[in-house]
């Protein structure tokens, strides 16, 4: 890292003032060739799993064995995710905007010619719209893209995060400058809370009021006070905080050096996910730089404030990214919650106030500043502003990361940026908020996505999951699945969620194998109702909304289950069967040479038999068979 | 990964002796020795002023602390909501079959350790198994079988 930025120079360009970033700016912006073609090779997560690095490699080297001296050479360059990751490795072109999907090194060879020599698209690499049938040659014509509004995630596929120039020369750190050079903490405050900005991490409070909190509580007791990024990610299904810091780190950064300010902080922290070691690291790298640029730490921009950021990872639980138990994990204590109030705005780290915000609800934050409350109260509707970013996962065309206004009806994000379910059906429902969310069948479709709305039916924000299921989904199966991780997740601090989610989820067990009765199911929803109002934090508070909302709405999939013996997704392993279909089989033998039981018999080319009393329903021959000849009944 | 006090002490250096880096402190013994020997435990606890049953407690209560070695290759088995969709779960099952371990467990050769994991972030490529620090996108039990042999010959 120390490596990184005595490469750059970052020492020797130590920024003294507020108009010392502005020149500095200047001044790369004048090194860069604005004609200069530049090569983004996505390297989030997904695209790093799927090859990314190897087609970087061997672009550069193409490149380099190519002789292109008569064109400008293009420059290379990583990016973080562009949120298309069931395409990736993606590779665009700049500043044309040409974009190739799931590129592998062996393609690159014809990139070089095609595309560098010939300035030619290479035709197969390009996006193909599944519902026209059409070849996309350029990004922002894409629907995944042509929807969304990118604010958060503007600067992501951009700019390299482990560059800070390339954050600067976009406008990183200019709102951290305007508030030093000429704002006061109050004005910042204000600015903030006109805003109408919400927390992003799943509680949705108004940002600006738990900051007038924090610090109207330091006044009446002057001390150290704390701004937190919460990084804990922990929904199943939603990957935006990732992202954000793996793709922007800047712009956390900056929104905490903000708050801190607003407050008067001297320390913050970030809390970083277990699972997230490249947003570890690109964090990391982010704060060396900023620091050697004087962004950060000592004295910072030569105004005499003085703030410094430190990394921490969890360790592995759910729980923690809960605001209380956060703050105990921060002083090596067990991440259990605990009651509120006081909240940490008042009693947080080391029981002084503290601002712990998301880091989405961070990120947002330098953009308000610069573009002022009433641009930001201006998108998306009355009490939730501003943009979300969801993470659109499941049973969907264009899986990955989306950025819309809030109020956008969940059908268009499902339909038209997700291009809708595979197979031309319909979605049976949409799961949002992680999960203590809850299940949004088709028939509410235009519920418009922000706060209320969601709540109103029966869901909730949460972070921004957003997980969308087809017919061949089991509701109940799903809610067991969301029971069957928070009861894992669990403090164990409190009883009604230690011991009402263990026997909910026991319950749900006995449906999926065509148990119980109808009364089973009452008792169900009365247990879920009593959990949501004796649990001690939200985890408890929350932890029925699945099974409420699976009831409310799929309730003719319960009756399935507990009256006919039937799972109308074909999921529930008790109540299917496994076949082949003896027109379909070719006789290849893969099936019986994979399954783990020895339930399938035949002979080559001739069609092939499950043995019933012997099969354990692993789904092996499901999973392997190329004619699709095995069938669940 | 033999376990001598060099090496705790070592790490023992990078934190003040404040209760605050107990959590740290085991993180970085986790990752020297895949797992908290009770020689580090205690140096950790004793280090930083912190009461062994406290310790004890924070250890037990985060999922990446482990008290037994773990295997050379651990393997993630991904749960999150998207993959759960696809298939997660007989991914866990076929592994164990595969390996005669149960989850949670390293395999007697200390070659894997099977583990789940709640969400690993990358749900476009579900289901998703992670081999070490490598993501197996769009995985199946046929596909797993292959690159857990290959990862053994290494």
């Amino acid at each position: 890292m120390r490596q990184i930025s005595t490469a750059l120079k970052l020492d020797e360009n130590r920024l003294a003032s507020p108009a010392a970033l502005a020149a500095y700016r200047e001044s790369i912006l004048a090194e860069r060739d604005p004609n200069r073609p530049i090569i983004i090779v996505c390297h989030g997560t997904g695209c790093l799993a799927t090859n990314s690095p190897k087609v970087a490699d061997t672009l550069r080297r193409a490149i380099a064995a190519a002789g292109l001296q008569a064109q400008v050479v293009p420059e290379i360059k990583t990016t973080g995710c562009h949120g298309f990751c069931s395409r990736g490795p993606l590779v665009i072109f700049h500043p044309t905007g040409l974009f190739y999907q799931r590129v592998q090194p062996e393609d690159v060879e014809e990139i070089v010619q095609t595309t560098l020599l010939e300035g030619k698209p290479v035709e197969r690499l390009l996006y193909v719209d599944p519902n026209t049938g059409e070849h996309i040659v350029h990004d922002h014509d894409i629907p995944f893209y042509k929807y969304q509004q990118r604010l958060v995630l503007r600067n992501i596929g951009k700019i390299d995060p482990a560059d800070i120039r390339d954050t600067i020369a976009a406008g990183g750190y200019q709102s951290l400058a305007k508030v030093l050079a000429g704002m006061t903490p109050e004005e910042v405050i204000a600015v903030v809370e006109t805003s109408g900005l919400r927390g992003r991490g799943g509680g949705g409070f108004l940002a600006g009021r738990k900051w007038r909190l924090a610090v109207e509580n330091v006044r009446k007791s002057p001390g150290p006070v704390y701004v937190v990024g919460n990084g804990d990610e922990g929904d199943p299904g939603a990957f935006m905080d990732r992202t954000l810091m793996e793709g922007d780190p800047h712009a956390v950064l900056e929104g905490m050096i903000i708050g801190a300010y607003a407050l008067g902080a001297q320390q913050g922290y970030i809390y970083v996910r277990l699972e997230y070691p490249l947003a570890v690291r690109h964090l990391s790298v982010a704060i060396e730089q900023a620091r050697a640029l004087g962004l950060l730490g000592q004295n910072i921009l030569g105004t005499g404030f003085d703030f410094d950021i430190k990394i921490n990872r969890g360790a592995g639980a759910f729980v923690c990214g809960e605001e209380t138990a956060l703050i105990a994990s921060l002083e090596g204590r067990v991440g259990e919650p605990k009651t509120r109030p006081p909240y940490p705005a008042e009693k947080g780290l080391w029981n002084r106030p503290t601002i712990i915000n998301n880091v989405e609800t961070w990120g947002n934050v330098p953009q308000i500043i610069e573009k002022g409350a009433d641009w930001f109260a201006g998108m998306g509707v009355p009490h939730s502003t501003g943009t979300k970013i969801f993470s659109l996962v499941g049973k969907v065309n264009n899986v990955g990361l989306v950025e819309v206004p809030m109020g956008i009806t969940l059908g268009r994000i499902v339909e038209e940026i997700g291009g809708g379910v595979p197979g031309r059906d319909e979605f049976k429902a949409v799961q949002t908020g992680g999960p203590s969310g809850g299940c949004i069948p088709w028939e509410l479709k235009d519920t418009p996505v922000d706060f209320d709305s969601l709540t109103r039916v029966g869901s909730m924000m949460g972070s921004g999951g957003m997980i969308v299921m087809d017919k061949r989904d089991c509701m109940v199966d799903v809610a067991k699945y969301f029971l069957e991780f928070l009861m894992d997740e669990s403090c164990g601090k409190c009883v009604p969620c230690r011991m009402g989610l263990e026997r909910m989820h026991a319950m749900l067990g006995e449906f999926t194998m065509g148990k119980g009765s109808l009364e089973d199911l009452d008792e169900l929803h009365s247990l879920a109702e009593g959990i949501k109002d004796g649990s001690l934090c939200a985890l408890g508070g929350t932890a029925p909304n699945p099974v409420l909302s699976t009831i409310r709405y799929f309730r003719d999939e319960y009756e399935a289950h507990i009256l006919h013996k039937t799972c109308p997704g074909k999921v529930c392993r008790e109540l299917i069967t496994y076949a082949i279909n003896s027109e379909l089989c070719n006789g290849c033998t893969l099936c019986a040479r994979e399954c783990p039981a020895g339930a399938i018999t035949g002979v080559k080319k001739k069609p092939h038999e499950i043995n019933s009393s012997l099969c354990i329903k692993c789904g092996v021959c499901f999973e392997v068979c190329k004619p699709e000849a095995v069938e669940i009944l | 990964m033999s376990v001598s006090f060099e090496k705790i002490e070592a790490i023992l250096d990078r934190f003040p002796p404040q209760p605050e880096h107990l959590v740290s402190a085991f993180q970085e013994i986790q990752a020297e020795f895949k797992y908290i020997p009770a020689d580090a435990f205690n140096a950790v606890c004793d280090h930083l002023g912190v009461p062994r049953s406290q310790g004890w407690a924070v250890a037990t209560f985060f999922k990446s602390f482990s008290f037994e070695p773990k295997g050379i290759h651990e393997i993630k088995v991904c749960l999150g909501t998207a993959c759960h969709l696809k298939g997660g779960a007989r991914l866990v099952e076929g592994l164990e079959r595969e390996l005669k371990v149960e989850r949670g467990h390293t395999t007697g050769d200390l070659l894997f350790t099977l583990d789940t994991v709640n969400c690993v972030g990358a749900c476009a490529l579900a289901p998703v198994v992670v081999v070490g620090e490598e993501y197996q996108a769009n995985t199946n039990s046929r596909k797993l079988k292959k690159h857990l042999k290959k990862v053994a010959a290494e």
